[in-house]
């Protein structure tokens, strides 16, 4: 029951919401939800790969920022004939260089920690401040729009009535899934936040994987920032502020363990929808504003409560 | 009671879950005397200090200090009454001074409503405290400047400096140089003969307690066995009084075939742990590493097997050198290690009991890419079945297992991987009595299909009854070898505690 008290208490509140008000039943508000769901909802995947190695990472929302801008410099419409490169370039090549920028911005977190035994909150958190510098030096602090529509329309598209970004979620929540319960990395991540010690002693070569987990955490914020990127058909330095907060939160609610050791996709998955639903509730019931961060703030705070408590009680 | 005792303490019982630590034990401590605790791993001399500084309560018995009753439930209690203890590894504030390592707890203020700390006045009194015993040490200076063996002596001012009339000093030498140790003595006789101190001295060497003690008070088995003055005493007869233990209720190994060397190690040295190791071992043999707690057993398996590499010396695997860098190259070498704690090195708690299970050898359970949860269950299943470890279902998560069907999942975790050698640390600590004899069987029938297995312990009955043959270690240093039919508690404990055959 404790296992699934969060997604009980999810259901209660979408039955809930349901009878109260009716906007909220409807479908377009309900892939409404999904859809501003998804883009925290990726970066939180990777959050809890680190979470579970007994980690945390903080970066995700200036990486964000940082990679929102480049992806968007490699995807703007040609203004004028002076300016062939950016006609010539596809926008698959956009896309590959924000990926592979992810990876190398999240491995570098990874070797900090692993390699430099620094703890991840610092390592994390010196990059969240320097990659939204890197962020406003890149484009002198301006938003960059004027972007393709083969590329907004990653953001804005829908296949089956779907949004594409939903189904972007959905991609990555599988692999992702696969990825932490059914390979030998994802063993390697349970038994590094379970024990490392013993990790060790089954041969468990620790630093890669920590490198490999913080990696993938950069992949799939790359994967956010496209998807914002498109969505709002520009990049901006001031994307992404206090996102890697909304990711953690999520993956708390969603039962991973800031000890390290415990966590499942799913889980976060509800996790974030359950953020999700409660801010667009909070939207419909008219909620002041500023109550509803009072009400995300507690919400969190007593999620580690309870995980602080079966905790104990081991 | 006679005045000239400053502790009695009569007829003491504790019991654990299981266990029956002290039974009837009786412990008597002079004025102004240097009073040995002696007794092999395990029988009772912890326990009965902790009942002393109030860490645990006695079941049964009294204790009298300086001639009235005395009922301690925490150390502060006891430091009031008049009794402080140097544990074995000291624990400092780095990052204070000296001084206010000594007033911990009891620091000196000045003003009133808002009290700061008067620093002048400790380092004032730390001073005269240093004076009096003859130590050497600036107050003044940051914890974190001193030598081991400075803190060392500085927290045996701290315990000196409430007015203690009895001071417990638990393994007091283990971090010290000859020299340092013949200060330690020098302010030890300096407390007993000018301030009438008690002191209950524990330790494993021989010739310290030779060297420094009045009287000795031995036990066995949370029994009393004799208290008698040092002079009384020789080396043979404090040997015989620790042990002397009757053997047939263990478990006896069956006799296997012994094959060909199958690894050799030599000149392992790894500095302050272990020094130039040298041993071998055969196909089909139990080899037994004894010795006592700080010998150097463990940090030899873990060099051996990569965990915390050796820095200098080779290992050979049926006649050819291997390089062992990291845990991965052992166990692909077929070499596995049950580590000594479980806790710490072994289970991961909040995973499965398969999933425990598989870890080391994940790499055989893949099939595409991903893991192969057929074969997992199957393998694990017939585990479960051939040794008899008791638990609801594959899926249930190890910790809530009783420690000694943790120790059977931790065992087929490495039996899985299949290893030609097999290193058991501690296989039996602190499991009950019957999944012990389990497990002495299991390494009885590993043996003889032709596995071998290097098994350290301290039970002496374990090591005697399992082993072909034994290897004794002392201070990091090899100290013999004894053969099976040679092998006797006193041979093994002469061994440990450095003295030669």
């Amino acid at each position: 029951m404790s296992k699934y008290g969060i997604v009980v208490i999810f259901v209660a509140l979408c039955i809930i919401m349901s009878i109260v008000s009716p906007a909220f039943r409807t479908m377009r508000n309900v892939t409404n939800v999904v859809r501003q769901v998804s883009i925290i909802g990726i970066v939180s995947m990777g959050v809890t790969f680190a979470i579970i190695t007994g980690g945390i990472d903080l970066s995700s929302g200036s990486m964000i920022a940082l990679i929102s801008v480049v992806v968007a410099s490699l995807s703007q419409n040609a203004v004028n004939p002076s300016q062939p490169l950016s006609f010539v370039i596809p926008i698959a090549f956009g896309i590959g260089v924000a990926l592979v920028l992810g990876l190398l911005l999240g491995s570098v977190n990874g070797s900090l920690h692993a390699y430099g035994k620094i703890p991840p909150f610092i390592a994390t958190l010196g990059m969240m401040t320097a990659a939204r510098g890197a962020a406003a030096l890149f484009t002198g602090g301006r938003p960059v729009g004027n972007l393709k529509d083969t590329f907004t329309y990653i953001g804005t598209g829908r296949i089956i009535g779907i949004p594409i970004p939903i189904w972007i979620y959905i991609i990555m929540g599988i692999i992702a899934h696969i990825l932490l319960s059914r390979t030998k990395f994802g063993r390697h991540v349970f038994a590094i936040g379970g024990n490392e010690q013993a990790a060790r002693i089954c041969g468990i070569n620790v630093e890669k994987t920590l490198v490999k987990v913080y990696a993938f955490a950069g992949l799939l914020t790359a994967v956010s920032a496209i998807l914002l990127t498109a969505r709002t058909s520009a990049g901006n330095p001031t994307y992404g502020v206090s996102y890697e907060l909304d990711a953690i939160a999520s993956t708390v609610i969603g039962g991973t363990s800031l000890s390290g050791g415990v966590g499942s996709i799913p889980f976060c998955v509800v996790g974030a929808l359950i953020i999700g639903v409660l801010n667009n509730s909070m939207d419909l019931l008219s909620v002041n504003a500023y109550w509803q961060q009072i009400v995300k703030g507690v919400i969190i705070v007593v999620a580690v409560l309870i995980d602080a408590r079966k905790q104990r009680r081991n | 009671m006679s005045v000239e005792n400053v502790l009695e303490m009569r007829q003491v019982s504790k019991s654990f879950p299981g266990v029956k630590a002290l039974k009837n034990v009786d412990f008597t401590v002079k004025k102004g005397t240097v009073h040995a605790l002696m007794g092999e791993n395990g029988a009772g001399k912890s326990t009965l200090m902790k009942i002393l500084y109030g860490i645990y309560t006695p079941d049964e018995g009294e204790v009298i200090f300086k001639g009235s009753p005395y009922i301690v439930k925490s150390p502060i209690d006891a430091i009031k009454k008049g009794v402080s203890m140097i544990p074995q590894e000291i624990s400092p504030v780095l990052n204070l001074t000296v001084a206010s390592n000594v007033f911990l707890g009891k620091e000196l203020t000045m003003g009133r409503g808002v009290k700061l700390i008067n620093q002048k006045q400790m380092v004032q009194d730390t001073q005269t405290l240093f004076d009096e015993l003859d130590i050497d040490i600036d107050p003044a200076v940051s914890m974190s400047k001193l030598s081991i063996a400075n803190a060392q002596l500085v927290a045996i001012a701290t315990a000196v400096s409430y007015n203690a009339d009895l001071v417990i000093m638990d393994e007091p030498t283990s971090a010290l140089t000859e020299k340092e140790i013949d200060k330690l003595y020098a302010i030890i006789r300096n407390l007993r003969d000018k301030k009438g101190l008690a002191v209950v001295y524990i330790s494993h060497k021989l010739d310290e307690i030779f060297a420094i003690c009045d009287e000795v008070t031995i036990l066995r088995d949370g029994e009393y066995i004799g208290t008698d003055s040092i002079g009384n005493f020789t080396k043979e007869r404090l040997i015989s009084m620790m042990v002397g233990r009757s053997m047939k209720e263990f478990f006896h190994k069956e006799h296997a075939d012994i094959g060909d060397v199958i690894l050799e190690v030599k000149n392992l040295t790894l500095a302050k742990k272990f020094r130039d190791i040298s041993f071998s071992l055969r196909k089909g043999e139990v080899l037994g590493v004894a010795g006592l707690m700080g010998a150097g057993r463990t940090e030899l398996m873990e060099a051996i097997f990569g965990y915390r590499p050796a820095e200098s010396g080779e290992i050979f695997l049926n006649g050819v050198q291997i390089q062992i860098k990291e845990p991965h190259d052992a166990i692909k070498n077929g070499i596995a290690f049950v580590t000594e704690d479980r806790k710490s090195t072994g289970i991961f708690p909040e995973l499965s009991v398969k999933d425990n299970m598989v870890m080391p050898d994940i790499d055989n359970y893949l099939l595409r890419g991903l893991l192969d949860s057929k074969k997992i269950n199957k393998d694990c299943q017939s585990q479960r079945t051939a040794i008899a470890i008791k638990t609801p279902s594959l899926e249930q998560l190890i910790k809530n297992l009783s420690g000694g069907n943790q120790q059977k999942v931790l065992i087929s975790r490495w039996l899985l991987t299949t290893p030609e050698i097999l290193i058991l640390d501690e296989p039996t600590r602190g499991i009950d009595v019957g999944a012990k004899s389990e497990i002495h069987r299991l390494i009885g029938e590993l043996a003889k299909m032709g596995k071998s297995i290097i098994m350290v312990s301290s039970e002496m009955p374990e090591i005697l009854s399992m082993s072909d043959r034994i290897i004794v270690m002392h201070e990091g240093a090899y100290s013999g070898e004894l053969l099976r039919d040679e092998a006797t508690q006193e041979k093994i404990l002469q061994l440990a505690t450095g003295e030669s055959l």
